[in-house]
C-alpha cells in the first residue's frame, strides 16, 4: 500500500479544485501496466476495487452468482439464496463487531424487528395479524430495515455507557427480553409455535413466490442477490468513509479516539444504527421463501450464528463477512449428508446425536478452531493464497 | 404473607444455583478477566454426569465424582482451547468460551436420550414446614452447600498458599510471577473451579425435575447475577446471586397480579430487567471496581 503523508492529501477547496481539472489524460496516467499496486494518486489508494484484478474479479464474481440460478438445482438455490440473505445480516454484524469493536450478541432482537417491521408493513389490512397492507417491495425492505435502525438508536444509549464483555451479556438480555416481547405481542407474530405470514415479493406485477416463467427459488435469488450487492457496496463505502475510519479508531483504542475528537457516543450509535439496519434487511428477506416464520427464530443461537459468520469469514472484511454466511448456510445441507458417511449420527430429530445437534457442533468447533490457527478468517486463508502467487516463486 | 414467603424461600434456593455458577464466573475472570460462556455447559454436562453415576456410586459419591469429573473437563478444555490464546484480545477468548459451550452441550445432550434423566436426589419436591411456610428441601439443601461452598472457598482464598497465589495473580499476573507464582496453573486451576461449582450447580438445578435439552438455559440467568454484583467480586456474586433468585421468584409468583394481560410469565425476564436497571445506575455493578482508563 503507498503511503500518503497528510499534507498531500488534497482537502475542502483544493479537492474540489482537482475534481474541476480533472482530465483524460490525467485518468490515463494513473495506471501503469504491470505495477497494479502503484497508485499516483489518493482517491485511486482509497478507491472500492483498488486494484485492476480486483475489479475484474468482483465483476466474474458478480456475474457467475447472477447467472447461477440457470445451472443450478433449485434446491441448492434456496441454500444459495439464505447464504445470500444471511450475508447481509453478517455485514451488519461485522460493521458492528469487525469496524466498531463492540460486541454484540443481541443481533438476533434486530433481525427479528425488521422481520416483524416489514411483515407488519406488507401483511393484509384484513389478516388475522397486523398488517398495513404496503405491498411495495422497496417500501418494506426499507421500513423493516429503519424499523431495526430505530430499535438500534434505542439501545444504544445503554450500550455507549458499556464496554467490552459487559455489553455482549446487556446485548444478550436484550435478545431474551425481545424474544419476550415477540411471543407475547401476538397480534404482531401470531404467538410461539404458531408464527405469522412473511412478506410477499411482488416486483413489478410479478409475485415472486409463485413459479411462472422462472420458479419461485430462480427469483427470490436474483431479488436477494440485487439486495446483498447494494448492501455490501453501502458497507463498503461506509468502511472507506470518514464514519468507517471513525469507528477503526473506536475500535483500536476508544479512549485514544476520544482525545483524537472523535466522539464516542455519536459514532457508537452510528454503528448500532447501520448495524441493525442491515440486520433488519436480512431478517425481513430470511423468511420470505419459507412463507411463515415464528418468535422462536430470534434466539440466541442466531445470534451466536451471525457472530460465527463474522468470525469464520473474517473481522472488519465485507467479502469475508459474505463467505462466512454462505459456508454457515451451506452447513446444515453438509451435516445432512454425513449420516451415510458416520453411522452413528442420525437424521431423527428425537435421537442424538442427531443431524441438528451435529450442525450446531460443527459451527461451534469453526469456531474454535479459525479463531486458533486463523483469526482472519476464510479472507485471511484468502490473503495467504494470493500473497503466495503475487510473490511467487518467493515465499515473501 | 405465606404466598409472599414461601416466594422468597424458593427464590433464596434458586439464588443458591446462581451464586454457584456466578462464583465460578467470577473465578475465571479474576484470574484471566474474561467471561466465559462455557459455564452453562458445565453445568448441564455436570448434571448429566451425575444423573449416569447416581446408580453406581449412589447421590453423594456420584456428587462429588461428577464435580471432580467436570472440573478435569474444564481444565482440559482450558489447556486445549483457551490457553494458547493467552494475551489476545478479551473479546476473542470470549466467543471462543462461546464455540466451547456450544460443543460441550452437544455432547453432553447427546446423552439425555428419550427417556426422563433424574439427578437421583434424595429431595425431590418434598417440603418441610418452617411456621406456616411450606419450604421445598432441594431449596435448602442448595442453599446450605451454596454456604459450605463460599465459607470454603474463602478459607481458600484467605488460608491456603495456593489461594493466596491466586489471588496475587488476580492482582498483577507479572508481579505474581516475578514471586514465582505460575500464572499458568492458575488459570488452569480457576477453570477447574469453575467448572466443579457449576457441576455442582447443575446437581441442585436439576434435582426435582427431570433433565432437557433446554437445561443450560437457567445457566444462562447467572450472567445477568454476574453483571448486577460486578464481574470481579466474589462477595458480589452472592449477594447478587441471592437478590436475583428473590426477585425472579418474586415476579414469578405474582405475575398475574402484577400483569394480568401478559401470559408468559415474566420471571424468566426479571433477572434481565434487574441488569439493565443496575447497569443504568451503576456501569460497574453493585460491588466492582470501576475500571480506570488509561490511553
Amino acid at each position: 500500500m503507498t503511503m500518503i503523508s497528510p499534507d498531500q492529501r488534497p482537502q475542502g477547496a483544493e479537492r474540489r479544485l482537482e475534481k474541476g481539472s480533472e482530465t483524460p489524460t490525467a485518468k490515463r496516467s494513473r495506471r501503469v501496466w504491470g505495477r497494479p499496486d502503484l497508485y499516483t494518486s489518493y482517491r485511486q489508494d482509497m478507491a472500492m476495487l483498488n486494484t485492476r484484478p480486483k475489479q475484474l474479479g468482483v465483476l466474474a464474481i458478480v456475474v457467475v452468482a447472477a447467472l447461477l440460478p440457470f445451472v443450478t438445482s433449485d434446491d441448492l438455490l434456496k441454500i444459495l439464496g439464505t447464504g445470500l440473505v444471511l450475508s447481509i445480516g453478517a455485514i451488519g454484524l461485522n460493521i458492528l463487531v469487525g469496524y466498531a469493536g463492540q460486541v454484540s450478541l443481541g443481533h438476533a432482537f434486530f433481525v427479528g424487528v425488521g422481520a416483524y417491521a416489514a411483515s407488519a408493513l406488507a401483511g393484509d389490512p384484513e389478516g388475522r395479524y397486523l398488517g398495513f397492507g404496503v405491498d411495495i417491495v422497496p417500501v418494506w425492505i426499507l421500513g423493516g430495515g429503519i424499523a431495526a435502525a430505530v430499535a438500534g438508536a434505542l439501545v444504544a444509549p445503554i450500550a455507549t455507557r458499556l464496554r467490552g464483555l459487559y455489553l455482549a451479556i446487556v446485548t444478550l438480555g436484550l435478545v431474551v427480553i425481545g424474544g419476550y416481547i415477540f411471543t407475547e405481542w401476538r397480534d404482531l407474530s401470531g404467538g410461539a409455535q404458531v408464527g405469522r405470514d412473511a412478506p410477499q415479493p411482488v416486483f413489478l406485477g410479478s409475485e415472486l413466490t409463485i413459479d411462472g416463467a422462472y420458479t419461485q427459488e430462480q427469483k427470490l435469488y436474483w431479488l436477494f442477490l440485487v439486495v446483498l450487492v447494494i448492501s455490501a457496496v453501502l458497507a463498503r463505502n461506509i468502511a472507506r468513509s470518514r464514519v468507517g475510519r471513525a469507528l477503526a479508531a473506536v475500535r483500536d483504542r476508544d479512549v485514544a479516539a476520544g482525545v483524537m475528537g472523535v466522539e464516542l457516543g455519536r459514532y457508537k450509535l452510528i454503528a448500532f444504527v447501520l448495524s441493525s439496519f442491515f440486520a433488519g434487511v436480512c431478517g425481513l428477506l430470511l423468511f420470505v421463501a419459507n412463507g411463515v416464520f415464528g418468535p422462536e427464530r430470534f434466539t440466541l443461537l442466531l445470534s451466536v450464528q451471525f457472530i460465527a459468520m463474522v468470525l469464520i469469514g473474517g473481522v472488519a472484511t465485507v467479502s469475508g463477512s459474505i463467505m462466512g454466511a454462505m459456508l454457515i448456510a451451506l452447513l446444515p445441507r453438509i451435516s445432512a449428508e454425513l449420516p451415510s458417511f458416520l453411522p452413528f449420527i442420525t437424521s431423527a430429530a428425537n435421537e442424538h446425536p442427531n443431524i441438528f445437534e451435529v450442525e450446531i457442533a460443527i459451527y461451534g468447533s469453526l469456531i474454535v478452531i479459525f479463531l486458533l490457527f486463523e483469526p482472519r478468517g476464510l479472507f485471511g486463508i484468502w490473503v495467504r493464497i494470493r500473497t503466495y502467487w503475487k510473490s511467487f516463486p518467493f515465499s515473501y | 404473607m405465606t404466598g409472599f414467603l414461601t416466594a422468597v424461600s424458593g427464590g433464596l434456593g434458586q439464588g443458591a444455583i446462581y451464586v454457584l455458577l456466578a462464583l465460578g464466573f467470577v473465578i475465571i475472570y479474576k484470574s484471566m478477566k474474561v467471561v466465559s460462556f462455557a459455564q452453562p455447559a458445565f453445568m448441564m454436562a455436570g448434571a448429566i454426569l451425575v444423573s449416569y453415576l447416581t446408580p453406581r456410586f449412589g447421590f453423594a459419591g456420584a456428587v462429588i465424582v461428577g464435580v471432580i469429573g467436570i472440573g478435569l473437563v474444564a481444565l482440559a478444555v482450558e489447556r486445549v482451547a483457551i490457553r494458547p490464546m493467552v494475551g489476545k484480545a478479551v473479546f476473542v477468548i470470549a466467543i471462543i468460551t462461546i464455540g466451547v459451550d456450544i460443543v460441550v452441550r452437544v455432547v453432553a445432550g447427546a446423552f439425555v436420550g428419550t427417556d426422563p434423566l433424574l439427578v437421583g436426589d434424595p429431595w425431590g419436591l418434598e417440603t418441610v414446614s418452617i411456621g406456616d411456610v411450606q419450604v421445598q428441601q432441594r431449596h435448602i439443601a442448595a442453599l446450605i452447600a451454596m454456604i459450605v461452598v463460599v465459607v470454603a472457598l474463602m478459607l481458600f482464598f484467605r488460608l491456603s498458599s495456593t489461594g493466596l497465589a491466586m489471588r496475587a495473580a488476580a492482582l498483577d499476573q507479572e508481579a505474581a510471577m516475578a514471586q514465582g507464582v505460575s500464572v499458568g496453573a492458575v488459570f488452569a486451576l480457576s477453570w477447574a473451579l469453575a467448572g466443579g461449582l457449576a457441576a455442582l450447580a447443575g446437581v441442585f438445578a436439576a434435582a426435582g425435575n427431570p433433565i432437557d435439552q433446554t437445561f443450560w438455559v437457567v445457566a444462562l440467568a447467572a450472567l445477568p447475577v454476574i453483571i448486577v454484583g460486578g464481574l470481579d467480586s466474589l462477595g458480589g456474586a452472592v449477594v447478587a446471586g441471592l437478590l436475583v433468585g428473590v426477585v425472579e421468584s418474586l415476579v414469578r409468583a405474582y405475575h398475574s397480579d402484577l400483569f394480568p394481560n401478559l401470559a408468559t410469565n415474566t420471571g424468566t425476564l426479571a433477572p434481565y430487567v434487574l441488569m439493565m436497571v443496575v447497569l443504568l445506575v451503576r456501569p460497574h455493578g453493585l460491588f466492582g471496581t470501576k475500571e480506570v482508563e488509561r490511553v
